[in-house]
């Protein structure tokens, strides 16, 4: 459904003529993000401020047209698919850094900042900004605000929502909000943590203040092979069981192992079944100790072939293939899915256990990357589209997968947000009178239902999320 | 749609399909940063060629422009872990969109420029040679396009016998490539390199009928031109006994590397020989401040980061400052900044700004263009800060 030139008019009007994409053929290149769903926008407009913000928000409000914000669109859910058409509002001409406070260690930026560059900015009064998902050169810190992203050091540091200290964001009327601000407490009703996670279902956050923190001045980084990906996960246990929180805990098996080094020649043993990547951080004499428990607890489990990075460019270099694992299995096939369930860390094994069997079932490959640390999976099932009558097996093998995790007493997702591909199982782990908890806060900050419609939410109209059929895909599979 | 299909044979489907559309590259690639588009970004293009050749989006001339606002850059694909072609699907791209557009007078002018001057040795020997008069006679703005260029010196000759000793005990045998441009622009740079080399125990040979590499046309999506070339050049490399094709501009290299199946392994950058093999001490300290700007064709496009920093730093007295993003390109990309001017000046204003922070007096580079483009940034903001290319730095070093 176009939107009528009037609507346009009014866009155009609102953030300047060659901000808004109206252009049938064009706005098929914004159809998709990183996940595999697909649906063409109405329009694409890039605001340079809140105010413009606001101002498009104002207009899609009168005209009940949705409203989608979208950071660099690596999101894995499909968070940013405008599945009901409408307005793809794309932040990242907003990519100022307005301020660095090296004495209260806070950031305050605009949501287009990619978050490897709040980093790199911070480094110069040697701070950081903690969380660190794999697309952290592309990923935009909106975008990890929207859908509170973690990353390998969220296992010791925490995910997006313990960073941020306030926001500014406009709701649906246009209307424009400060929540929270510069203090760790959430004084008054914690509208922000509500907001952190909401998936642009509740608004559109226009302004992020973040915590930043101390460069660590000792980190030790350790990569560790395991003969079967079993005795990997039974090693994670033993691990955490044995009282250490290191900084990241990162496994990979086999199958990623290949395709990482084939990029990055990093040094991972590509005949290992798995590997760990294990990283602590502190003063010296404490990674020193830490490092060594974590060794001996390895060597215990069956660890073999131990290697601590000598330098600062070796370590970069392992965390390059491992942020780079799930782009690098493009060697192997040219499209992924995936879900990011977490379960109980006891529950490794198990969970391991059952997602090869389903990929044997389906006769898919699976490749696992994941922060093992807190028991978050990514199995990604490997596929080529220009196989016929793939893709309904690849959607159950998800499915089954999500469901083994469920009745392990997991979660739908550690990190990547429900978006559109796990609103249909939401009921599985929610009530009704849960569920209907939420669509009330929905509905009291969204009357209409323009933020980001479809999302989170279960859809009646919509029983399974059913992958194919659906733009983008559909004409993807036709072609091929 | 089948004839769509047809026309955009020289893409590779199984090219295409590395793409697994998870935007790693969107922020290493300079044009996005500038608009924040998914249509000037590396995943936007694939996924419209990707289109095109599906027939699924119709070819028209305003999205062929998301192709022409490409640098060539090919940023993207180093960062890319899927190991996606960029470069080559782009120029490919580029190739077939010359062949599907109606004809505009730039690109027309463009190709004609590169086929009837810059291919041909003695034609573009003569436009150096106005160019050098016009300049000293003080009527640069008739000759000179979008960018300013350099203050023209005496060209670039390579020795009588076309053969330069080595200096002590000769260790190697070295071809060297002299190149269209550069020996016009910057005749210094080979002067400096050439002397390296031969420091270095190469013996320098330059082969006389050697003709343009190529590389300005494949990147301008000429891929026929620059096939006409290539055969050229083999006839002349083809049955010579040389260990290593020795190229100092970062374009030409990469070219070579790619386009020159036959010179495989052979094809080395000056910077990437000279670490290989190693330079006599250092003579003398050079008391400078300096920052390094990887060239796209060096950094990118041939993986080739440390060399050239380890050869800085390896020269008493020599500061290297680091800027925030050394490896983002500076706009020049080739023909791109007289085609995109626009594009270019935004790109290179970020840059500059970035080489500002490091306080640095000499911005040092390994590619003609980088050089030009840098210079003339310089130039209007009356800066004085200036661009040499790497071997000109490091041999101040062993001058007496």
């Amino acid at each position: 459904m176009a939107l009528e030139k009037a609507v346009i008019e009014e866009l155009r009007r609102a953030v300047g003529r060659e901000h808004v994409i109206d252009s049938k053929n064009d706005l098929r290149i914004f159809e998709r993000d990183a996940s595999i769903e697909g649906a063409v926008p109405d329009a694409v407009v890039l605001p340079a401020n809140t105010a413009e913000v606001s101002s498009v928000i104002r207009v899609a409000a009168k005209h009940r047209i949705p409203i989608v914000p979208r950071g660099a669109g690596t999101g894995l859910s499909g968070g940013a698919v405008t599945i009901h058409g409408g307005i793809a509002l794309q932040v990242t001409r907003m990519r100022r850094i307005l301020e660095i406070d090296p004495i209260a260690q806070t950031a305050l930026v605009e949501p287009g900042v990619v978050n490897q560059e709040l980093s790199l900015a911070a480094a110069a009064h040697k701070l950081f900004y903690a969380p660190d998902p794999s697309s952290q050169k592309a990923c935009t810190i909106g975008g990890n605000a929207a859908e509170n992203s973690g990353g390998p050091h969220c296992l010791y540091y925490g995910v997006t929502t313990n960073h941020v200290l306030g926001m500014e964001v406009v709701f649906a009327d246009g209307s424009v909000h400060w929540v929270s601000g510069d203090s760790p407490d959430r004084i008054g009703l914690d509208l922000c943590g509500v907001l952190v996670g909401s998936e642009g279902t509740l608004c559109a956050i226009t302004k992020i203040k973040v915590r930043l923190l101390r460069t660590p001045p000792s980190v030790a980084t350790l990569l560790a092979a395991f003969p079967t990906i079993e005795a990997a996960s039974q090693a994670v246990s033993a691990v955490i069981g044995s009282g250490i929180v290191p900084a990241a805990l990162e496994m990979m098996d086999q199958v990623c192992v290949g395709a990482v080094e084939a990029h990055y020649h990093a040094g991972y043993p590509t005949d290992a079944g798995a590997v760990l990547l294990v990283e602590v951080d502190g003063i010296p004499e404490s990674t020193i100790e830490l490092m060594a428990a974590v060794r001996a607890v390895l060597s215990q489990n069956q660890g073999y072939a131990m290697r601590e990075a000598q330098s600062p460019a070796e370590r970069d270099l392992l965390w390059a293939g491992r942020k780079g694992a799930i782009g690098a299995l493009g060697r192997i096939k040219p499209n992924y899915y995936l879900h990011d369930g977490v379960v109980p860390r006891s529950k490794l094994p198990q969970i391991l256990s059952a997602v090869g069997e389903i990929g044997i079932h389906y006769k898919l490959p699976v490749a696992n990357v994941f922060h093992a640390g807190d028991g978050n999976l990514h199995p990604n099932i490997l596929f080529d589209l220009r196989e016929r009558d793939v893709l309904p097996q690849v959607e159950s093998a998800g499915e089954e997968m999500l469901r083994a995790v469920v009745e392990l007493g997991g979660a739908l997702s550690g990190e990547h947000g429900i978006g559109l591909e796990k609103s249909a199982f939401m009921p599985w782990v929610y009530s009704a009178d849960d569920l209907d908890a939420m669509q009330r806060v929905k509905v009291a900050l969204d009357a209409h239902g323009i933020m980001n419609p479809g999302k989170i939410f279960p859809d009646p109209k919509r029983k399974h999320a059913q992958l194919a059929g659906r733009t983008g895909l559909a004409i993807e599979a036709k072609w091929w | 749609m089948t004839e769509a299909k047809e026309i955009f044979a020289r893409l590779s489907d199984d090219d295409l399909a590395t793409c697994v559309h998870c935007g790693l590259c969107l922020d290493a690639c300079p044009t996005f940063r500038q608009t924040g588009l998914e249509t000037e970004s590396p995943r936007g293009r694939i996924y419209l060629m990707t289109q095109w050749k599906r027939g699924e989006i119709p070819f028209t001339e305003d999205q062929a422009r998301h192709i022409d606002l490409c640098l060539g850059c090919r940023t993207c694909e180093a960062v890319c872990p899927s190991g996606v072609p960029y470069g080559r699907i782009i120029e490919a791209g580029r190739s077939e969109v010359e062949r599907l557009r109606r004809p505009a007078p730039k690109h027309w002018l463009a190709r004609t420029a590169l086929r009837q001057i810059v291919a041909k040795p003695r034609r573009l020997r003569t436009f150096g040679a106005i160019t050098r008069t016009a300049q000293t006679l003080g009527l640069t703005s008739i000759v000179s396009s979008g960018r300013q260029l350099p203050k023209l010196r005496e060209r670039f000759q390579p020795p009588p016998g076309g053969i330069a000793p080595a200096i002590g005990a000769r260790k190697h045998r070295v071809a060297f490539l002299v190149g269209c441009v550069m020996p016009i622009l910057y005749p210094q740079s080979h002067e400096a390199a050439v002397r390296l080399l031969q420091l270095a125990g190469c013996e320098v040979w330059f082969p006389r009928a050697e003709r343009c590499c190529g590389a300005l046309l494949a990147h301008n999506g000429d891929l026929e031109g620059a096939e006409r070339l290539r055969d050229a050049n083999m006839q002349v490399y083809r049955d010579s006994n040389f260990e290593a094709l020795i190229v100092d501009s970062a374009g030409c290299g990469s070219h070579l590397k790619d386009f020159y199946p036959e010179l495989k392994g052979r094809v080395k950058d000056l910077t990437e020989w000279l670490a290989e093999i190693g330079l006599p001490t250092p003579q003398r300290e050079v008391k400078m401040r300096v920052t390094y700007q990887d060239a796209c064709h060096l950094a990118h496009a041939q993986r080739i980061r440390k060399q050239p920093r380890d050869l800085i730093r390896a020269i008493p007295g020599v500061e290297l400052v680091e800027m925030r993003h050394p490896d983002i390109c500076c706009g020049a990309a080739g023909l791109y900044s007289t085609l995109e001017p626009e594009m270019s000046a935004r790109i290179l204003r970020e840059k500059l700004e970035d080489v500002a922070s490091t306080r640095a007096e000499l911005i040092v580079t390994a590619n003609p263009g980088c050089q030009m483009q840098l210079e003339s940034g310089l130039r209007a903001q009356g800066s004085t800060m200036r661009v040499e290319h790497v071997a000109e730095l490091m041999v101040r070093a062993f001058l007496h």
